[in-house]
């Protein structure tokens, strides 16, 4: 066992783990953060996403022990209070999921895009989803809601 | 995945010695192929070493006439780095080209090559380019280093420490990928360099390998129009559900003429 400290969503936590622990079951069942979700575990689907020192990474392909003295944002750490950040807003209002499943992957993907491109084209948003896997909406409506969310990001 | 020990050593003389005292130790860069094989338990060490901490194997530089690729370096720094995107464009695009952002985030050059996946990329730019790998042994020319499908001429306790890629006149890379994960069903790499023309495939073989006809006829002639005519033969390529190995044959032409025309 081994102890892991690391900033999640701002606040500093510590727990037991074993070498073998991924980042996703820390999160999911230690910490309770449900909302990083597991689709594949096989480092396909994106549902997992979160970022880990700003950079979105799957986190059912990280060890628990990677991410020692990282700092991590999920989902939960977007919302200020009861306002959504402005690509979950974006989500909403442009019908960018369906059963909600691969939603959370596809807002941490969404958002380090663009902190590296702050305005994608539909072709660049297209291609950077490769990595995050939709069964419902056909992603037409997801690529609209990040075009719309870059823009409210650009404020 | 069984447990195994975790040592994450800060220097690069605390990861030799770790890996050369494990019983059966294993060497881990970004994770992204080392951890689905763990998770398959297609390998069970005792221990994993973790590269992660030692910041001095992760950056490029330019040396002279070369790029200098430290082996942490991930495939995401590659293809924004301005000085590979000057020196060698090609070898950039590559990098844009693997799997997709998260895979560019975590995975290495370093791991990459190590593995040598038989649809990896970067073998294909290494041996075109005759690029140079640095260990904490000794130096390896690319066409020495990978020896055959999933198979390097690494020792056991050997870590990769850079690789070294002279830049080129003329350089491209064209990829027929996998669509679901972008690894190469086919890829090739060619470049017209100090030594000559070289054209490397990937995905189509067990390992990246060289077609001297190709190269001979862009000696005389760089120019797609050079290539009408070239085939290669599918009887040692590999054939899967994803393509067979006629198709991967007819494939490296195709990638071959692309990749000239892209070189320019
Ligand atoms: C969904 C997905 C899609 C992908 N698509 C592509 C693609 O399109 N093209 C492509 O080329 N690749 C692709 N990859 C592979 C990716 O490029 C990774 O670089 C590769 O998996 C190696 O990962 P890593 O660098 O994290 O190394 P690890 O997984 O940590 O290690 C891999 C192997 O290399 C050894 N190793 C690592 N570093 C060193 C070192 N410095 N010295 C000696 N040995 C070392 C390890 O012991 C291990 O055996 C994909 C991977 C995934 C998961
Ligand atoms: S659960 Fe991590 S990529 Fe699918
Ligand atoms: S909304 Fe159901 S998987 Fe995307």
């Amino acid at each position: 066992m081994a102890n892991v400290t690391m900033t999640i969503n701002g606040k500093q936590v510590s727990g037991e783990v074993e070498s073998r622990t991924l980042l996703v079951e820390f999160l999911r069942d230690q910490q309770r953060l449900t909302g990083t979700h597991v689709g594949c575990d096989t480092s396909q689907c994106g549902a997992c996403v979160v970022h880990v020192n700003g950079d979105s990474a799957k986190s059912c392909t990280m060890l628990a022990v990677q991410a020692d003295g990282a700092d991590v944002t999920t989902i939960e750490g977007l919302a200020k209070g009861d306002d959504l950040h402005p690509m979950q807003a974006a989500f909403r209002e442009n019908h960018g999921l369906q059963c909600g499943f691969c939603t959370p992957g596809m807002i941490m993907s969404a958002i380090d895009l663009v902190q590296h491109n702050a305005d994608p084209s539909e072709t660049e948003i297209r291609e950077w989803l490769e990595g995050n896997i939709c069964r419902c909406t056909g992603y037409h409506n997801i690529v609209k809601s990040i075009k719309a969310g870059a823009e409210a990001m650009r404020g | 995945m069984y447990d195994f020990e975790y040592v994450k050593p800060g220097s690069l003389d605390a990861a030799k010695s770790a890996i050369a005292g494990a019983e059966d130790g294993k060497l881990m860069a970004g994770g992204m192929t080392l951890i689905p094989t763990l998770k398959q338990r297609l390998a069970s060490p005792s221990d994993v070493v973790d590269l992660g901490g030692l910041g001095d194997l992760a950056g490029i530089r330019k040396d002279g006439n070369s790029i200098v690729i430290g082996a942490m370096t991930r495939h995401a720094e590659v293809a924004a780095s301005a000085d590979v995107k000057a020196a060698i464009p090609a070898l950039a695009d590559l990098a844009e080209g693997i799997g997709d952002p998260q895979v560019r985030n975590r995975g290495t050059i370093g791991g990459s090559i190590a593995n040598n996946d038989p649809a990896a990329d970067y073998p294909a730019a290494l041996v075109a380019l005759g690029a140079t790998v640095r260990t904490t042994k000794r130096e390896l020319a690319a066409e020495d280093f990978f020896t055959g499908m999933f198979e390097t001429a690494l020792e056991d306790d050997e870590i990769i420490t850079e690789v070294v890629f002279p830049t080129a006149e003329k350089a491209a890379y064209a990829k027929f990928p996998n669509p679901a994960s972008r690894y190469a069903i086919v890829g090739v790499f060619v470049a017209k360099g100090g030594d000559g023309v070289k054209v490397a495939v990937t995905g189509a073989g067990p390992a990246v390998f060289r077609v001297a006809e190709m190269e001979t006829a862009l000696s005389g002639n760089f120019s797609a129009d050079a290539l009408q005519g070239i085939s290669v033969s599918a009887d040692d390529l590999n054939s899967d559900i994803h393509a067979g190995a006629d198709y991967r044959a007819h494939l490296v032409g195709v990638m071959a003429q692309r990749a000239v025309k892209a070189a320019g």
